[in-house]
């Protein structure tokens, strides 16, 4: 883990004023709607499982600044971030989220399993460790067709013992495949601390394969994207695999609606210090961008979610026979 | 008419459909250079290259999982798990990712994507090295599954797994590698769900697919020398398979044997046995029968394996009681 560094030095470290209120509204925009999905849940408008990545919002904006269109990603169960970052349709994905026909994925896959094919995004998955050979599939894919394009698999500390994961990596490595594998580090896997779970370091893990390893400080979304930056730019030109760790904190429980209870009650009132938006907001704040700027920013993103709201319920409960139908592509 | 090995026609559908579709790449562990395991990808890396005859690590789960990624970033990935007891190791990649993602997205995406898996015994293979998996993945919404006996067959259907836009079981049986049999004068796909009558009959029919077709071919003969008359019916496609030429055989003979070399209990016959109980109902003069494999491990050695194989004589003997 890198020294934390104050707001003051992330602008010391190059990241303009512009970058940063670029990247403090889409964190925001993720922060928001997944804020807004909670409250949904809980008001059963929204039913199953959702997995909220509060507080983990800098990594996929991060990354994402550095992602061209034809760029594919494999998210995670808990990848609303990851999926909104790539540019999925924010309306079509509220809908998904609520289970209906005008749903990106016709109310047929639900918040853990969203796609949205045109804009790379490969899917959010419910296997842990899922998505990362569906990205490595990709990454080939983008190489045989010499694209210039490059699969990113994001992935939680959770999936560190996931064998898929360690077969991935030396299949990148082995193959030069155009891969960065993304993983946010939140320190939990579902209910169980990591240290419980993992004993290597991912880390040294990457440096046993070969393939370079960066880490970056996810309060810090300056520090994500410039790392993340800097990491993209380089596979662009070597084609080469890259691991990239984010240290972030989950403020959330594993699923909307899990107590914690497993979680030190200190920890749990820790996070408001640690929150990514709040430390970009300061930043903000003291680089003198206008308050009232940032809460039109506020306003502008309140009316888009409420939007993307009013059309998800307004949309129809899906046709069972023609989901029934559509079991298989013609 | 000319006259192929099982293996070769194979080898011969990759080659024709990479000749005809640029997308079209293979994965596999030894299938470059070293040709593959059975020989069936021999030739294929000299003619099409490194890059599209891809040697992959003994990573079985990453093997499959990376074709779906591939599938899903328009190329055609034919993926060959080197003997179908090691699919266990990509199951993920198969039945949760493979099978689903054009449903569960909302028809966005299609996974054109095929798994070569050579199943079965009779080779002293043992437990691990023997299995004739298939009823588990015709139970997946979204999975293909085939298995050709004839050369000719299997060249069709694998022309028609390459080419459609789902993800697909092609299964092989070992034994067959080495058989010859005649190819059509012109070399076409073969679609899917179409059974072929190898034998007509009027007394009973025999379902069955893969290799067990030549012992019930054997059965059928030896039933002839007795005066019964048996229709065999190779299913070819197992999901999905063909309940229309089944039930229109049953109408003919009104009685059912289903053989396979698969494990009986819970097999592909149970479904056949279930639907045709079902639907054809009114047809049946004699119980349906299955036969199959006992419900044990495939044991190594050849005394043990010779008495586990469902052969044409268990069949004949399933015959006999179906005409009671």
């Amino acid at each position: 883990m890198s020294k934390k560094k104050s707001p003051a030095a992330a602008a010391k470290a190059g990241t303009d004023t512009t970058t940063l209120l670029d990247c403090y509204r889409a964190m925001l925009r993720i922060r928001k709607v997944e804020q807004r999905l909670s409250r949904l849940f809980a008001d059963k408008e929204i039913p199953g499982f959702i997995h909220l990545s509060i507080g983990q919002e800098s990594v996929p904006v991060g990354i994402s600044r550095h992602l061209r269109d034809a760029d594919t990603i494999a998210a995670t169960h808990r990848g609303h971030g990851q999926a909104l970052a790539k540019g999925i349709d924010l309306n079509g994905f509220v809908a998904e989220m609520m289970g209906r026909e005008r749903g990106i994925c016709r109310g047929r896959g639900g918040s853990m399993h969203i796609a949205e094919a045109k804009v790379g995004m490969l899917g959010a998955n419910g296997i842990v460790g899922g998505g990362i050979s569906i990205a490595t599939g990709s990454a080939l894919a983008h190489k045989l067709a010499d694209s210039g394009g490059i699969a990113v698999c994001y992935f939680g500390d959770g999936a560190l013992a996931e064998g898929i994961f360690h077969e991935c990596l030396n299949l990148a490595a082995l193959w030069s495949l155009p891969m960065l594998f993304a993983c946010e580090n939140n320190g939990w896997g579902e209910f169980s601390r990591t240290d419980r779970q993992f004993c290597g370091r991912l880390e040294q893990l990457a440096g046993a394969f070969g393939v370079r390893y960066r880490m970056a400080d996810g309060l810090d979304v300056a520090d994500v994207t410039r790392v993340a930056g800097e990491l993209i730019a380089q596979m662009r030109s070597d084609r080469r695999p890259a691991v990239f760790e984010c240290k972030v904190e989950r403020f959330h429980g594993h699923f909307e609606g899990d107590p914690q209870k497993y979680r030190d009650p200190a920890e749990l009132a820790a996070l408001a210090a640690k929150d990514p938006i709040a430390h970009a907001l300061l930043a903000l704040e003291r680089a003198g961008v206008d308050g009232a700027r940032l809460s039109a920013l506020d306003e502008e993103l309140e009316r888009e979610i409420d939007a993307a709201v009013e059309y998800a319920r307004a949309a129809p409960q899906p046709d069972f026979a023609s989901a029934r139908a559509d079991v298989y592509a013609h | 008419m000319e006259q192929m090995r099982f293996g070769q026609a194979i080898g011969k559908a990759l080659a024709d459909a990479m000749h005809a579709d640029p997308r079209v790449i293979l994965l596999g562990e030894d299938i470059g250079e070293a040709g593959g395991p059975f020989g069936v990808t021999r030739g294929l890396y000299q003619t099409f290259g490194a890059a599209r005859v891809l040697d992959f690590p003994i990573s079985e789960a990453a093997l499959v999982g990376t074709a779906v990624g591939a599938a899903l970033t328009g190329y055609r990935p034919v993926a060959e798990i080197m003997f179908m007891d090691f699919c266990t190791l990509a199951m993920d990649a198969l039945v949760n990712q493979a099978a689903k993602a054009h449903f569960m997205f909302g028809g966005q995406t299609a996974v054109p994507m095929v798994v070569r898996a050579p199943h079965g015994g009779g080779l002293n293979a043992g437990a691990q090295h023997s299995q004739c998996l298939e009823a588990w993945f015709t139970h997946v919404p979204g999975l293909t599954v085939v298995c050709p006996a004839t050369p000719a067959d299997a060249y069709g259907l694998l022309r028609s797994a390459i080419d459609s836009p789902n993800p697909v079981l092609f299964i092989e049986n070992k034994a067959l590698y080495a058989r010859k049999g005649d190819m059509p004068e012109v070399l076409a796909p073969i679609p899917f769900g179409e059974a072929r009558i190898a034998r007509p009959g009027r007394d009973v029919t025999v379902v069955t697919y893969g290799a067990a077709l030549f012992e019930a071919e054997a059965a059928a003969r030896q039933a002839a020398e007795q005066g019964i008359d048996v229709e065999v019916i190779d299913l070819r496609s197992l999901q999905p398979w063909d309940e229309a030429t089944v039930l229109a055989s049953l109408a003919r003979t009104h009685r059912l044997v289903i053989f396979h070399e698969a494990v009986e209990a819970f097999g592909v016959g149970a479904e056949i046995a279930a639907r045709m109980a079902d639907v054809g109902f009114d047809e049946l003069d004699a119980p349906i029968i299955r036969v199959g494999a006992p419900f044990m491990p495939t044991p190594y050695s050849p005394e043990l394996e010779k008495a586990y194989m469902p052969d044409a004589g268990r069949l004949l003997a399933a015959i006999q009681r179906a005409m009671l």
